[in-house]
């Protein structure tokens, strides 16, 4: 598996880290909504399919990234640092 | 020259002899033999031992699917079982000897295992070895007692003992066309892609290139299609964009177009040159793959014909041609299909006697017959083989008439001398690749062969792979996916010419032939199509139930020869179509791939050692030293004759009368700078950072996001946005992850920077009542003094020259500085210490002293935050903000985290006044026997000097309620039970005098 990382270019998954569902919302830091911080620290999704990751380029430039991964193919479809900008789409 | 070897024809060099052993006898064969091709020519048939019946088994192949012909290679002490005697490229001094049998291969006592075929059919473990329900052998206990012998007489070869001696290499490679397999398809794939210019790798398993140009009698060009290969060949090696792989199997094709091959680089090889592995591991990302992986032929199911001398048609003409040998003198053919009277033909213009041609079809086409007088053989058109005859070879074979439409024989059983049968079961393209890649192989009906899916990945397939059987279609196929996969566009320029005899490539569907005795599925596990049948009958319905529990396909030949038969075989049992029925899905390895390839040069202990910038000063000054992590760490400086307990009590001792010193270098340390780095720490931190005075230091506490306690250290503030952050030892990779993940995907707007500035400072904590005057005596450029250095204080100064940042805080409990200098100059402001030190009494001192000193003051550490404690659990509720949000604060206050329920930490005292494991488990009645109820257990112990006592610090339920009330230790395994206190966990100087002065 081969993930584009917008600093560094393709490099191999050993060089990163998955660092969870990129679907994830993180509720307010004041707020006290329990069902919210519940479910964004418990509660994942798991698609057969295209799916929105976190991947961190632990052995690269430590930069999180977006990743659109296909769960069932391997497939990236597109990676973008999580701070914004830089989107590369690699669906051929 | 040898009693089978042809005086000429054949790829084998005649005037290079080479001599080596098999089962210790010595024999000859010439350069380009393989040991079965030059066995065969020395006349010997009988190759190996069956798996279970141990019957007589000789080649059925002639290239990497051989299930039979399993040998075990010697070299030295190692040796290496399993390998096909057809992939064994002989070499002067090779020692190979057969597996399997006892005392020899032709006098083998497991050969009595055929008397007892009913007992041996599928599912013998299963039916044989459930034990009686009571009794001394009830259960498994009688497949325990048997174990032993069956596994001795049922098996493959065996593993070497000794270590591996041979050197492996890893390669990583990129390239734009891999090409699979060098066929005609495969050279034609190569040579066009590669004219496009792009960067081709052409891998052939075998030692030579051109796959069935080597040993078929077409020719292309004009020319001898193995002659026309060597072109190609020399042609693509002269290009710079080409890398030849021989000798190198693709045996896994994996996502990302990713694929996995073994190159066998000096096994071949008597010397290996020097530097040169034997063998090495590809991992090779193409951009595009073309397959041309070929086709398997496909044995018949009849009774006996796994007896030696009955082989594959295409097996017997490679012999022939490829080898110059003979399999056979007087040889029968036995078909299903057309390719079976090439085979004829070529081994007549060998020199043998075709005897007959036995055809299951009774309509054979005027082509085929005029092959068949051609070939002087006398044709037996809607016959079938329903006996073979010979014992360690074959002499004849018996035929009778067969319809084809319903499997009938009748007529009288005709007897045919012959010692050698060729048949042809049709042909099953080598899809395993495709498969490995994606989805499922769909069944041709006319073709009676599984096709290879719909690529899932980027693969183009050319030739048999594909199911287009001939040469002419192979070179065409090979030229339009070379084009593509090199992005060229198609060629209209005139392919390669190939003359070639005819032939319909449809066989007919028929699988097996059903006759009395034991007719073989699968040779290499001994699967008979009766045992297929009995596991249809035992209610097995789905493939991949009858593949385990028949066990076919499951051998390391990974059914090769016996899938398709034992599929059709299934089917038509089922009475169901073969679609029907499904297939198994192939998964890699497709050969067997040494352990050795896959480790490389990553073998011993991987793991890297980090060393502190002292650690030298360390070991010459008698440390012991300690792995925590991947750091060593001085455990104790112990002096001659002293226990590791006794040096560590004197350490701490010396420690609190006077002073102590210890390297704490390993602590995680994070340089957190920026504008929002005071808001971004009051996030992280649950107590606040921003209203922190620079030049003063302050704990503190993180949570997790789902409220339990993280990690502790202490925070410098250096400058106004300049933090130093320390971290435990074991947490600083984990915490730099956590602010890294915060600040880029949280909350990207914070202007923050997080650096990893761990390996730049080395750190000494000194501590005792002496230490502040020991610090006096060797720092210039600051005082030290209660006023210029409060508790918590900072101050940057020198030490021997050398810049140092002092931070007065105490982990020990004592008075206590942590003075870190930059890591190249660390053991010169450590030796600086020591020698100030040394007047007013300084010891250094380990983790086992600052492990006693820390559960002595209640201190938490990794023992405590172990993920499952929160901060009230550990007396840390007064480090919880309430007037700001931080990380883990909306989750920490959920009922189950507040339980009055939950274990708390407490100190223990041993009343026995005997020493406490850590684990051990605290329970409330006196039971010695039967320890019950565990109300906690014991995270840290030691004996402490301080106190004179066994002291422990633990995690007791409802603990804080707890103090000054009795228990008992309880460790069963370690043979300990006793006698406690519970108390408070600050078991010394609670109120902190000592440490602020």
């Amino acid at each position: 598996m081969l993930i584009t990382c917008p600093y560094c270019g393709p490099r191999d998954v050993i060089e990163f880290t998955y660092q969870g569902d990129g679907n994830r919302e993180r509720p307010q830091p004041a707020s006290q909504d329990l069902d919210a911080w519940n479910a964004y620290v418990y509660d994942r999704l798991n698609p057969a399919g295209d799916h929105n990751e976190i991947w961190q380029h632990s052995g690269g430039c430590r930069a999180h990234l977006r990743v659109v991964r296909n769960t069932l193919t391997h497939e990236i479809l597109s990676t973008a640092f999580a701070r914004g900008g830089h989107k590369t789409e690699s669906r051929s | 020259m040898s009693p089978r070897r042809a005086e000429t024809g054949g790829r084998i060099d005649r005037l290079r002899t080479i001599r080596f052993t098999f089962d210790g006898s010595p024999y000859t064969g010439h350069a380009g033999d393989t040991l079965a091709s030059a066995l065969l020519a020395s006349g010997v048939t009988l190759f190996g031992r069956s798996f279970k019946y141990h019957r007589p088994r000789g080649l059925l192949a002639a290239g990497v699917e051989e299930p039979n012909a399993l040998v075990t290679v010697l070299r030295g002490e190692v040796r290496e079982p399993n390998i096909p005697a057809t992939m064994v490229e002989i070499y002067d001094g090779l020692v190979a000897v057969s597996q399997n049998r006892s005392p020899s291969l032709a006098w083998d006592i497991g050969a009595l295992n055929q008397l007892g075929g009913k007992l041996l059919s599928a599912g013998f473990y299963y039916k044989t070895f459930m034990g009686p329900v009571f009794g001394p052998l009830k259960g498994t206990r009688f497949w325990m007692f048997c174990e032993h012998f069956i596994r001795r007489a049922a098996g493959l070869g065996k593993a070497s003992i000794a270590p591996d001696t041979a050197r492996y290499e890893r390669m990583n490679a990129f390239c734009d066309v891999l090409v699979v397999g060098s066929g005609p398809a495969g050279l034609m794939a190569a040579k066009a892609a590669a004219d496009q210019g792009a960067r081709v790798i052409l891998a052939e398993l075998e030692a030579r290139f051109g796959g069935s140009a080597n040993w078929s009698d077409e020719t292309i060009d004009g020319a001898p299609a193995a002659d026309w290969a060597g072109r190609i060949v020399g042609q693509l090696e002269g290009n710079d964009n080409v890398c030849l792989l021989p000798r190198t199997t693709v045996w896994g094709y994996y996502d990302g177009n990713t694929l996995a091959a073994l190159e066998r680089v000096t096994d071949h090889k008597e010397v290996p040159a020097k530097g040169e592995p034997r063998q090495r591991s590809w991992a090779i990302r193409a951009k595009t793959v073309v397959l041309a992986t070929g086709s398997f032929e496909r044995p018949l199911v009849f009774p006996g014909n796994d007896r030696p001398g009955v082989m594959l048609a295409h097996a017997a003409a490679r012999y022939a041609n490829q080898y110059g040998v003979l399999p056979g003198e007087r040889i029968a053919l036995f078909t299903n299909n057309d390719s079976a009277y090439r085979s004829a033909l070529a081994l007549k213009k060998a020199g043998a006697a075709v005897v007959a041609i036995v055809d299951v079809r009774s309509d054979v086409s005027n082509e085929m017959s005029r092959l068949a007088s051609e070939a002087e053989a006398e044709l037996l058109a809607g016959h079938a083989v329903v006996a073979t005859e010979g014992g360690k070879a074959l002499t004849g074979l018996k035929v009778q008439r067969f319809d084809m439409m319903s499997g009938a024989l009748s007529g009288d059983e005709r007897s045919i001398h012959a010692d050698c049968l060729a048949m042809s079961g049709g042909w099953s393209p080598t899809i395993h690749l495709a498969s490995q890649a994606g989805a499922k192989a769909e069944w041709d009906p006319a073709k009676q062969a599984f096709l290879p899916p719909q690529p899932t990945q980027r693969w183009i397939g050319a030739g048999a792979f594909t199911g287009s059987f001939s040469t002419a279609q192979a070179i065409a196929e090979g030229r339009a996916a070379g084009l593509q996969a090199a992005g060229g566009s198609a060629s209209s320029a005139p392919l390669p010419v190939v003359e070639a005899a005819p032939g319909d490539p449809d066989p007919a569907p028929v699988f097996e032939i059903k006759a009395k005795g034991k007719s073989f599925v699968d040779f290499q596990h001994d699967v008979t199509a009766e045992d297929v049948r009995l596991a249809h009958r035992e209610g097995f319905v789905s493939v991949e139930h009858l593949k385990r529990y028949t066990t076919l396909g499951m051998a390391t030949d990974q059914g090769k020869n016996s899938n398709v038969p034992g599929l059709a075989i299934m089917a038509e049992a089922l009475g169901k179509p073969i679609p029907e029925v499904g297939t198994t899905r192939f998964r890699p390895p497709y050969t067997a791939v040494s352990i050795g390839s896959l480790a490389a040069e990553r073998f011993g202990d991987l793991k890297p050692e980090r060393l502190t910038p002292m650690h030298d000063w360390h070991i010459a000054n008698g440390a012991t030293m300690y792995s925590a992590g991947l750091w060593y760490r001085p455990m104790i400086y112990g002096l001659p004759g002293e226990t590791v307990e006794q040096a560590y009590v004197r350490e701490a001792k010396a420690t609190r009368e006077s002073a102590g010193i210890v390297d704490v270098s390993t602590l995680g340390k994070i340089a957190v700078q920026g504008p929002d780095a005071a808001e971004f720490l009051d996030r992280v931190y649950t107590n606040m950072f921003s209203t922190l005075a620079v030049g003063k230091a302050r704990y503190g506490l993180m949570l997790r996001e789902d409220g339990l306690a993280f990690d502790d250290g202490t925070t410098w503030r250096l400058g106004e946005q300049e933090f130093l952050m320390t971290t435990t030892t074991a947490n600083a990779g984990k915490v730099m992850q956590h602010l890294e993940y915060f600040l880029d995907v949280i909350w990207p707007e914070l202007k923050v920077t997080v650096t990893s500035v761990t390996d730049e400072w080395a750190g000494a904590a000194i501590g005792g009542p002496k230490a502040r005057a020991i610090l006096a005596a060797c720092v210039t450029g600051t005082a030290v003094d209660n006023a210029a250095l409060p508790f918590m204080g900072i101050v940057h100064g020198r030490i021997a020259g050398v810049p140092v940042v002092i931070c007065r805080l105490s982990f020990s409990g004592e008075m206590a500085f942590e003075v870190y200098s930059g890591a190249g100059y660390g053991t010169r402001v450590w030796e600086a210490l020591v020698e100030a030190g040394r007047p007013l009494g300084l010891v250094t001192y380990g983790l086992e002293a600052l492990g006693t000193m820390r559960i002595e003051k209640g201190h938490v550490t990794g023992a405590e935050i172990d993920g499952r404690t929160t901060a009230r659990d550990l007396h840390l509720e007064w480090m919880l903000s309430k007037k700001k949000p931080f990380i883990g604060s909306a989750m920490m206050d959920r009922e189950g985290l507040i339980s009055p329920e939950r274990l708390q930490l407490v100190g223990l005292v041993s009343l026995d006044n005997r020493p406490f494991n850590g684990g051990a488990h605290i329970v409330e009645e006196l039971d010695e026997e039967n320890p019950h109820d565990s109300i906690g257990h014991i995270t840290a112990c030691c004996y402490s000097p301080a106190l004179g006592k066994y002291i422990a610090l633990a995690l007791v339920k409802d603990g804080k309620a707890r103090h000054g009330t009795r228990a008992f230790v309880s460790d069963p395994l370690r043979k300990r039970f006793g006698p406690i206190e519970i108390v408070s966990n600050h078991f010394y100087d609670p109120d902190g005098s000592r440490m602020h002065g």
